[in-house]
């Protein structure tokens, strides 16, 4: 057991390694500076771009450049390009701000899409059945913005609410009540909508693995037995349909922190995502690279855990 | 021996593959409407080259002042506008934007660019991933000093899928210089993955099979065991995965068009009409709902269609 989690820890720093690699490779060699970002500017002299270069080791070769970002990472000493602030302590703050949209997100995608897909496959062919698929496919095939706008509207049309940032401007002095459903009023919808595509990937993945459970010999067994259906279904044949979710957990994660920056553009959240997007606008390569390093730590950690998760629950599989 | 001949005559012509999977998939209503609303959309995208471009029908391109933010089905002014620069019949059958651009011409236009982009896109990565898969499935064993194969090309394959894809495409699109192309081939090289994993369990599975080994045993040269007998044997999920990935990659498009990084103004594709339109949603909402819409049935159109493609070709849904 402990050697299995350790050698697989020990390939996931390997691979967050040549994650790392990979990506400060394609920002380096990608054609666009820091330097570049203004050229226009009358002010910026050829000297200043030397020295700019010059203090960002841009001249340097690119495994020098490369160890100096390691270096400067792990010391913390990273400076943004853009406005010389430590990153660690920006993408922390960025970082808060966006779990409570992450977690949100997380809980809506699971607590919605079991009952739906469950109950999908149980009415095989049912008018519940098809209008949930169908539902589903036109979920994932709206583009999330297009459908956030119209929500925007809606919302704040029929509930005369603002939706957009965190919370109220001028909000401060209120009671702490008001001032936490300004907060979780704020939060619904940009979690909801960053919800969707998950909803409908996630919720017709359940009514397959419930299919496929159903026709199984042992829940045969367990009608045959004179069980309840509930029974059957909740206790014998759900628990089997669950195992393979365990690993999905991995996987969610990087396309919610990708999908992030669209989701947190329209609502004006100051999340990690809109720091991304801010960052590559500026070409601010500390910070891209950053973001893209913990985006691909928080992935390998989420896929190790799934996968001790999934050893635990399943006593079928051994860890060797 | 006679009868035994007789009875064989008697039964039905045994199925082809292909009349069998069209048989399952005229059942699926879904799949059928969006074959045709595909099948509509690649006439119309082709038609749309020759009206647009070849003989100028529908001018995607001029602009008539006097006759901006129009709303559908409205006449244009003649008294103001040159003769020359009416849409056809005197119409605009989807209004104009804000330079007097007819809408529905620029849509026309927009039909080619954006299927052009999901395809090319999708060639590259369907083509990458059958290389690498196939590579890893095939020569997997064949050792490189101390690391196989295909230790080398899954180990790369998990290390592509810690990116967060579309902040990978983002930051890759934003560094280049902005071009149609640069897209069409940053979507293909960060969406393979899938493919590269489907095709090598195929090909794991493949390369036991009586047929593979027969046609070793003839001594055939392995491009044609590889490209002849195996290849066409694994194409069941990569069609299907192509199908949708042409679906995620038109939507990807448009929210590259949302944050500013789409396809630049001489193109118009119907993201960047859809997102040029979220400005004038309060007045002229038409320039933002038709692109909306346009895309989503088209995007639903792909996925129902590979979902049904997805049930028709494999054989073990199809047993229930």
């Amino acid at each position: 057991m402990w050697t299995y989690i350790t050698r697989n820890i020990l390939q996931r720093i390997i691979t967050l390694l040549i994650v790392s690699i990979v990506a400060h490779s394609v920002i380096h060699l990608a054609p666009g500076e820091p330097s570049q970002v203004d050229p226009s500017n009358p002010r910026m002299k050829p000297s200043d771009i030397e020295n700019i270069r010059a203090a960002f080791h841009l001249d340097d070769p690119l495994h020098v450049q490369y160890v100096y970002w390691m270096r400067d990472l792990f010391t913390g000493e990273l400076k943004s390009f853009k406005d010389n602030q430590p990153v660690l302590p920006k993408i922390w703050q960025r970082f808060l701000n966006s779990l409570p949209l992450l977690i949100c997100a997380t809980l809506i995608i699971w607590s919605l899409s079991f009952p739906t897909g469950i109950h999908a496959a149980m009415r095989r062919g049912s008018a519940y059945d098809r209008t949930t698929t169908f539902t589903a496919y036109a979920l994932i095939s709206i583009p999330g913005f297009f459908l956030s706008y119209i929500m925007i509207l809606w919302v704040v049309n029929t509930f005369n609410v603002p939706v957009i940032g965190m919370k109220t401007f001028g909000m401060e002095d209120a009671d702490v009540a008001f001032r936490l459903m300004d907060r979780l009023w704020h939060l619904v919808i940009p979690s909801l909508m960053s919800a969707i595509g998950g909803i409908a990937v996630l919720s017709r993945y359940v009514r397959s693995q419930m299919l496929e459970v159903v026709g199984q010999d042992y829940v045969r067994t367990a009608r045959a037995k004179g069980l309840s259906e509930d029974n059957v279904i909740y206790r014998h044949a759900l628990q089997n349909a669950l195992l393979p979710f365990v690993t999905m957990f991995g996987f969610l994660l990087p396309a919610l922190i990708g999908g992030s920056v669209i989701f947190e553009q329209i609502f004006a959240w100051p999340g990690l995502g809109r720091l991304g997007y801010e960052a590559i606008l500026a070409r601010d390569f500390p910070v891209i690279l950053t973001i893209n390093f913990i985006a691909a730590v928080l992935t390998l950690a989420g896929t190790l855990i799934s996968d001790l998760l999934y050893a635990v629950v399943d006593p079928r599989i051994r860890l060797q | 021996m006679n009868t035994q001949q007789e009875i064989i005559d008697q039964l039905p012509p045994p199925e082809t593959q292909f009349q069998e999977f069209w048989r399952i998939l005229k059942k699926d209503r879904l799949a059928i409407f969006g074959m045709i609303v595909l099948g509509l959309l690649l006439t119309l995208a082709i038609a749309s080259k020759f009206t647009t471009e070849w003989v100028v029908i529908f001018d995607p391109s001029t602009v008539r002042l006097p006759d901006k933010f129009l709303p559908p089905m409205s006449e244009s002014s003649t008294d103001l506008v040159p003769s020359e620069d009416h849409p056809v019949f005197g119409i605009y059958l989807f209004g104009t934007d804000e330079l007097g651009r007819d809408v529905f011409a620029r849509m026309l236009q927009g039909s080619f660019v954006s299927l052009s982009i999901g395809f090319i896109a999708v060639g590259i990565s369907v083509g990458i991933g059958i290389f690498l898969g196939g590579l890893s499935g095939y020569y997997g064993n064949v050792k490189l000093g101390f690391i196989s194969i295909d230790t080398l090309i899954m180990r790369f394959t998990d290390v592509m899928l810690c990116f967060p894809t579309f902040f990978l495409i983002l930051t890759v699109v934003a560094l280049l210089p902005p071009s149609i192309y640069n897209i069409m081939i940053v979507i293909g090289v960060t969406s393979w993955m899938g493919t590269a994993r489907f095709v090598r369990a195929e090909f794991l599975s493949l390369r036991e099979q009586d047929f593979v080994i027969a046609a070793k045993a003839l001594g055939l040269p392995e491009h044609r065991i590889i490209f002849r007998h195996m290849v066409p044997n694994a194409m069941a999920p990569v069609l299907v995965s192509a199908t949708i990935g042409v679906a995620s990659a038109i939507l990807t498009e448009s929210g590259l068009s949302f944050l500013g990084f789409g396809v630049q103004p001489p193109f118009a594709t119907w993201g960047n009409i859809l997102s040029d339109g979220k400005g004038f949603i309060f007045d002229a909402p038409w320039l933002f709902f038709i692109p909306g819409f346009a895309i989503l049935i088209v995007v639903l159109a792909f996925n129902l269609f590979g979902e049904g493609l997805r049930e028709a070709l494999n054989p073990k849904l199809r047993r229930r």
